[in-house]
């Protein structure tokens, strides 16, 4: 048993997992605190009966997303010792600030919150709701600062164990983090919002729930949703534009261009074969990678064999481009989900602005329910692109994956396999149970009067 | 003092939160099955902690990345090396945090007694593991030239660990009994005391075998004896006092001369490592030491501005949870877990 492989199989499968809850405490914290705002603002109980009603889908998930949390801070110790020893002068301070800053502050707060109904004033109790949605969004940006490292090293010089910390602001501003915090801060608002429409189309579809209550959460939903959506895809073309220039390995292999264009063609849809360096059946429209690399249809585009070459002369003999099948197919799955909940959002805006509730179209508001996994399609499919396409770089251009895992004499294969399979059987166990648990909290919402439902 | 060395105070202190807070945490959870006995008695054991448990868990984890940060090199040899362990370890606090928000969502008796049974283990496991690991930490464990462990699984579970993981269990179920004897009422309060005193008892028995245990294989070999025996000495002291006033009933006081036994013990073991912080007993050159495993003084002084900031004003909105929620929990409430 390889320990590497058995590692690497072990971080990406719990990291995604632990991904599929992030992004809904992310966005739908913050959904909930502007709820929470305005019952104090207007009194309505409506926006309080929503708050709570939604609160019971963020606390599971939200439980489900700390004890996951938990593992990724040891992860590092764990399985990738050497990786540790290597980045622990640049990677363990933004972790550090994290915690301080970020998760004493969620997980206080949320615990005030939760327990805090009856015991704090609407306002003092909605601002509880503000912190903790602040540390969760806090979290995220200072794990990117830690992530963007591993993207695009800046601020550091090298020592004898590896990475020395120079100038901890220009770790912090790396470049990269200022597209990935806000790709996906609204990436978490489309989560949230296509979580609630999601179950409040199950609900339309049981007759069950407070019909305004539901009527309301989809309509703020929308908006949030549409908001998240548009501005996911805008900082993301950007971001492709930037990974153009930095980590051209990976966009060449997120294309399949297996070799320089001027202009260069997009592939709509492409079976790579590496092999051959070849795609089969390639549908792609002319100089339309060029545009979206550079803004304009006569720019050169540097593929595999060149960006090969070239790292080759830069880092000596080595394979540096990443899988391209994966890599190609999880950009693509990405940007086509993205592409898919844009429109889906638009036809609900249309039926909300015309007074349509989705109660009286069944069809769609089963497509709704089926549609609540199309953002976490988008979220794990953007992160394997993220982390399969900067192989075989753990840190780009200064460590690989290879060099990064606990050496074999410490951690043998049989206890990584232990713990890659303990680990993720409770994991996808758990995720199961917390599923379970919101569906039950759905059937246990009271059935809407024939009156009401219509 | 050097950066260095402050650092290692701070690790310290960091530690001592967590073994305080996340102290009585466990001790709660180890002792719910037992003191309650109908449902409703253990959700009121359970919401004692309810609001309080997750921001106390962050005093690991910001222990955990502090570590990480200022000594990456005694992260990365610690949780490579005590690698079973740690997993064992992670599988109790995922169980144990999702219990606590999952076990009173259904209504089923086998739903819920699975839950409590987790949430016993995913509190005992911690606590127990914590303290084998800190009492190895400090006997020294094998460590090779590069910084690796090399003592395997079964190497960690020496008789003078297992008695420092002993210590732990008991010392934390007396914490966690004295805080339900604060914070319970329906006559559980009574129980609750009784069981503080009981594990009053067992925690002296086990603390003197272990201070005795510990002359030889730690403290005969600290370089700073001195600080280390006044801060224990302090723990005594504490514990001591500690039951003069579970005798007198005054369990507030009960429970910060607890709370002060915590620290003492905590701050005088790592006093006794100190300027170590992972000796090696293959060969005390091979010891991780505050200069050798710590961070750069660029990483090092910048983690210092955060925390001097941040740690104060943690410590203040904590301390408006706990006066927010200072009803003691009857049976008879409204539940949220």
């Amino acid at each position: 048993m390889n320990p590497l492989v058995l590692a690497r199989w072990q971080f990406a499968i719990l990291t995604i997992i632990h991904f599929f809850f992030v992004p809904l405490t992310l966005g739908i914290s913050i959904l909930l605190a502007i709820m929470e705002t305005a019952y104090v603002r207007t009194g309505k109980e409506v926006y309080r009966d929503a708050v709570k009603f939604w609160s019971k889908v963020f606390l599971i998930n939200f439980a489900l997303g700390v004890v996951s949390g938990i593992v990724q801070e040891f992860q590092f110790g764990l399985n990738w010792s050497e990786y540790a020893r290597f980045m622990g002068d640049i990677f363990g301070a933004p972790l550090a600030v994290e915690a301080l800053l970020a998760f004493y502050l969620e997980s206080t707060f949320v615990g005030v919150w939760i327990f805090g109904w009856d015991k704090l004033s609407p306002k003092v109790h909605a601002t509880v709701l503000w912190l903790t949605a602040i540390g969760s969004n806090l979290s995220a940006i200072w794990i990117l600062i830690a992530n963007s490292f591993m993207q695009r090293p800046t601020g550091y010089t090298m020592g004898e164990h590896g990475v020395i910390m120079k100038n901890f602001a220009e770790v912090a501003t790396n470049t990269n983090v200022l597209y990935q915090f806000p790709h996906v801060f609204f990436a978490g608002m489309t989560t949230a919002a296509f979580v609630v429409i999601g179950l409040s189309a199950y609900l339309y579809l049981i007759k069950r729930g407070d019909k305004a209550m539901l009527d309301l959460s989809v309509r703020w939903a929308t908006i949030y949703g549409l908001i998240g959506v548009i501005l996911v895809m805008t900082v993301g073309h950007f971001q492709g534009q930037f990974l153009v220039r930095e980590q051209p390995s990976k966009m060449a292999a997120a294309e399949a261009l297996w070799h320089s264009e001027q202009p260069a063609h997009f592939s709509f849809f492409a079976i790579p074969d590496e092999q051959t360096q070849t795609n089969r059946l390639d549908i792609r429209v002319p100089a339309l990678l060029s545009y979206l690399s550079y803004g304009d249809f006569h720019s050169k585009v540097e593929g595999i064999d060149e960006v090969q070459k070239k790292m080759e002369a830069k880092y000596g003999p080595g394979d540096y481009i990443p899988p391209v099948g994966v890599t190609y197919w999880s950009f693509r799955l990405m940007v086509y989900s993205g592409g898919l909940m844009l429109l889906l959002l638009l036809y609900l805006w249309y039926l909300n602005s015309k007074g349509i509730s989705m109660a009286e179209k069944p069809w769609f508001a089963k497509l709704m329910v089926w549609s609540i996994l199309l953002p976490y399609l988008a979220s794990s499919t953007g992160w394997m692109m993220a982390e399969i396409g900067r192989q075989p770089w753990v840190v780009y251009g200064l460590l690989k994956t290879k060099d990064g895992v606990s050496p074999a004499s410490v951690v043998s294969g049989g206890e990584v396999l232990f713990s890659l399979l303990s680990l993720g059987v409770v994991y996808i166990v758990l995720t199961y149970v917390g599923v379970k648990l919101v569906v039950k909290h759905l059937h246990a919402a009271p059935a809407q009067t024939p009156a009401a439902a219509d | 003092m050097d950066l260095k060395t402050l650092w290692f105070v701070l690790i310290t202190v960091l530690f001592i939160g967590f073994f305080f807070l996340e102290g009585f945490d466990y001790g709660v959870g180890m002792l719910m099955p037992f003191l309650g006995k109908r449902d409703e008695e253990r959700r009121a054991i359970l919401n004692t902690i309810g609001p309080f448990w997750d921001g106390n868990e962050v005093w690991m984890i910001t222990a955990g990345g502090a570590l990480f940060a200022s000594f990456p090199q005694w992260y990365a040899t610690l949780f490579s090396g005590f690698y079973i362990p740690l997993v064992l370890m992670l599988l109790a606090l995922i169980f144990r945090g999702v219990g606590f928000e999952f076990r009173s969502k259904e209504e089923s008796e086998g739903w819920r007694n699975t839950w409590d049974w987790l949430i016993w283990l995913g509190s005992l496991l911690p606590a127990l593991l914590w303290g084998v690991a800190i009492a190895n930490i400090v006997r020294g464990v094998p460590i090779d030239a590069n910084m690796n462990y090399t003592g395997g699984f079964f190497n960690l579970l020496n008789p003078y660990a297992l008695l420092g993981g002993i210590t732990f269990v008991v010392l934390f179920l007396m914490h966690g009994a004295t805080y339900l004897a604060l914070k319970l009422t329906n006559g559980l309060e009574k129980q609750a005391k009784q069981i503080a005193s009981r594990m009053w008892v067992a925690t002296l028995v086990v603390a003197v075998v272990f201070l005795v245990y510990s002359y030889p294989e730690v403290l005969s070999k600290a370089q700073y004896l001195g600080i280390s025996l006044v801060f224990l000495g302090i723990a005594v002291v504490a514990l001591l006092a500690d039951g003069y006033f579970l005798k007198q009933g005054d369990m507030l006081k009960a429970f910060w001369a607890g709370g002060v036994t915590i620290l003492g013990v905590t701050a005088g073991f790592f006093a006794a490592l100190y300027p170590n912080v992972m000796p090696s007993s293959t060969n005390p050159a091979y010891s991780l030491t505050i200069y050798n495993a710590s961070a750069s003084p660029t990483t090092l002084k910048i983690m210092t501005m955060v925390a001097l900031v941040l740690v104060p004003i943690v410590l203040v909105y904590q301390g408006w949870t706990y006066y927010t929620f200072r009803q003691r929990i009857s049976t008879k409430d409204e539940m949220t877990y």
